[in-house]
């Protein structure tokens, strides 16, 4: 994966962004501070500078894991190397396993850098950590469930392409998907990422959530295995 | 089948059938491999033997039917079974970005190798793929040659006990399928080796027995020498100037069959230990037909496969198969 310049330009791409939106939250931190300083109960370093971070961070993992999982299956296909790992002594669920692996630990890098930077400010001043690890949790969810979607779609096609393009859609699709709500009860708004999200951004870690992004990314690790072996079976 | 599988067998596979939708791709094939033996899997384009490949590596799960590897099933244990073979698939499945090294690394690590004994494998795969220089090199930059090679060193680098390669000689020079064909029968030394191809010349230069497939069925199965009896060892193709009428050559060369192939060309195919040249130039000389050119015919696959196809219709199979599809 880092043999090919993919990677270091998302990951490149990534850390210009949020960078921009590091140094743009501080600076407007710095402005208000004074103010803030006289506020009672007004929001501190780590809401205004962590959480944007952070929720940018998701919007860009939105748009990049696409990218990043498109070739997961599909390139294997298209070179004609799943043979290669059908034929060595390894299941179906240990390539999905392995393949899903993979992409975590190239998202946890996303993660990583993202967390430096917010623990810099550590050097000048204090940081609610509780809040910023309830953010960084939720986002390596979402990173997990963004991987074995576009993983799973990426089983279903021989062409990158149409599996980013899909992976974009479908993300795209349940990031939003409240907004189809009217009544506020809906129970779009359980499949909303963005919801759920959101709920990590304000510091809450609630079980729901937790089990939620956990089901969501075993159903679909689970159904990129059944795919690999019904290929097997039916091609 | 377990049972009774004698130790040498490395690789059983029995009524192995394969469908695509309605169509019967594989029909009820049996094949059986022992160790140190070269099996060429023969037929032309579209008659199965991909497919069979695939589904003795485990690529493809048969419709019907079991394979069984050294002792293990295929369909129970297929981790411990696929350990145990090497596959080259018709495309060989190479990484075009990683060097020759990384790349075998990989095969080896996906095979458990432990990391003491990679490197070692690795270097012998290398070795005996005639790799050795090759080490640090792209393997998006080598030639087709050297990437079937690479291709070749994959399937043997965890010392399989039957190496399985679908069609390894295509696209090459005849310098490079002269060098794999040798590099295949250096591992039919000690491995089992079953090779696909459509090139007749092929399985008689390497194989030790063949089974031909036409239209998913097996329609030939014997010992090479078998096969080159059966296409017409003795048959010889003879030129005249003057030809005399078919039955009047056919008369003169009893018991042989005659053929006219073109104008004034004859095939005279003679029964298996039987040699109809003598007589042929002497009734040639004695009638004046004016005989220019006199050669030994070797039949095409085509008319291998038209030969054995219209036996097969006749309900004569020349098969030795009756000894594997009993089972005890």
């Amino acid at each position: 994966m880092f043999a090919s310049p993919l990677a270091w330009v998302v990951l490149a791409f990534m850390q210009f962004v949020l960078a921009l939106i590091f140094l743009k939250q501080i600076d407007g931190f710095l402005q208000v501070q004074a103010q803030l300083a006289r506020t009672p109960n007004a929001p501190g370093l780590t809401e205004i500078v962590v959480v944007p971070m952070f929720s940018v961070g998701s919007m860009l993992l939105l748009m990049s894991t696409p990218l990043l999982t498109m070739r997961l299956i599909s390139e294997e296909r298209r070179n004609q190397t799943m043979a290669l790992l059908m034929s060595a002594p390894i299941s179906m669920t240990q390539i999905i396993i392995g393949k899903f692996v993979a992409m975590i630990v190239f998202l946890a890098l996303i993660n990583l850098l993202i967390l430096v930077m917010a623990l810099s400010l550590l050097a000048g001043g204090i940081l609610d950590l509780g809040l910023l690890f309830a953010n960084l949790i939720g986002l390596t969810l979402l990173g997990c469930s963004f991987a074995a979607i576009g993983l799973f779609i990426s089983c279903l096609t021989a062409h990158p392409v149409v599996a980013a393009i899909l992976s974009l859609a479908v993300f795209l699709a349940l990031w939003i998907i409240n907004a189809a709500a009217t009544d506020p009860q809906s129970s779009l708004h359980l499949i909303s990422l963005l919801k759920r999200f959101e709920g990590f951004l304000n510091g809450t870690v609630a079980t729901t959530d937790l089990v939620f992004f956990a089901l969501l990314t075993t159903t679909f690790l689970i159904l990129s295995i059944r795919r690999l072996d019904s290929e097997r079976l039916h091609a | 089948m377990k049972d009774t599988a004698s130790p040498e067998v490395t690789l059983a596979g029995v009524g192995l059938s394969r469908r695509y939708g309605n169509n019967l791709a594989v029909d009820d094939v049996s094949l059986e491999l022992k160790r140190g033996e070269i099996l060429g899997l023969l037929g032309p384009n579209g008659a199965g033997k991909t497919t069979a490949m695939k589904m003795i590596t485990g690529n493809l799960a048969p419709s019907a039917g079991s394979v069984n590897v050294c002792g293990i099933d295929l369909i129970d244990r297929p981790t411990a079974a696929k350990a145990k073979i090497g596959y080259l698939p018709e495309i060989p499945p190479l990484y075009k970005e990683l060097r020759v090294d990384e790349y075998l690394r990989l095969a080896g690590r996906l095979h458990r190798l432990p990391g003491s004994a990679l490197g070692d494998a690795v270097q012998r795969a290398k070795r005996r793929a005639g790799l050795s220089d090759m080490g640090q090199r792209l393997i998006g930059s080598l030639s087709k040659g050297y990437q079937q090679r690479v291709g070749i060193a994959q399937a043997i680098i965890h010392d399989p006990d039957v190496v399985i390669l679908d069609e390894p000689t295509v696209g090459l020079d005849p310098n490079q399928i002269r060098e794999i064909r040798s590099l295949i029968r250096e591992l039919g030394n000690e491995h089992s080796v079953i090779l696909s191809t459509h090139i007749l010349p092929e399985v008689e230069a390497i194989c030790d027995r063949v089974q031909i497939l036409h239209r998913g069925k097996v329609v030939f199965a014997d010992a090479i020498s078998g096969l080159r009896a059966f296409r017409g060892g003795h048959s010889l193709q003879v030129s005249l100037r003057r030809p005399p009428q078919l039955e009047d050559l056919q008369k003169a060369v009893q018991p042989a069959q005659v053929e006219q192939v073109g104008e004034g060309v004859f095939r005279v195919i003679a029964p298996p230990g039987q040699d109809s040249t003598d007589q042929l130039l002497r009734e040639s000389l004695e009638r004046d037909w004016g005989l220019y050119q006199l050669s030994p015919a070797q039949a095409s696959v085509e008319e291998v496969f038209v030969h054995l196809t219209r036996q097969d219709d006749a309900g004569a199979v020349m098969t030795e198969d009756s000894r594997m599809e009993t089972p005890a």
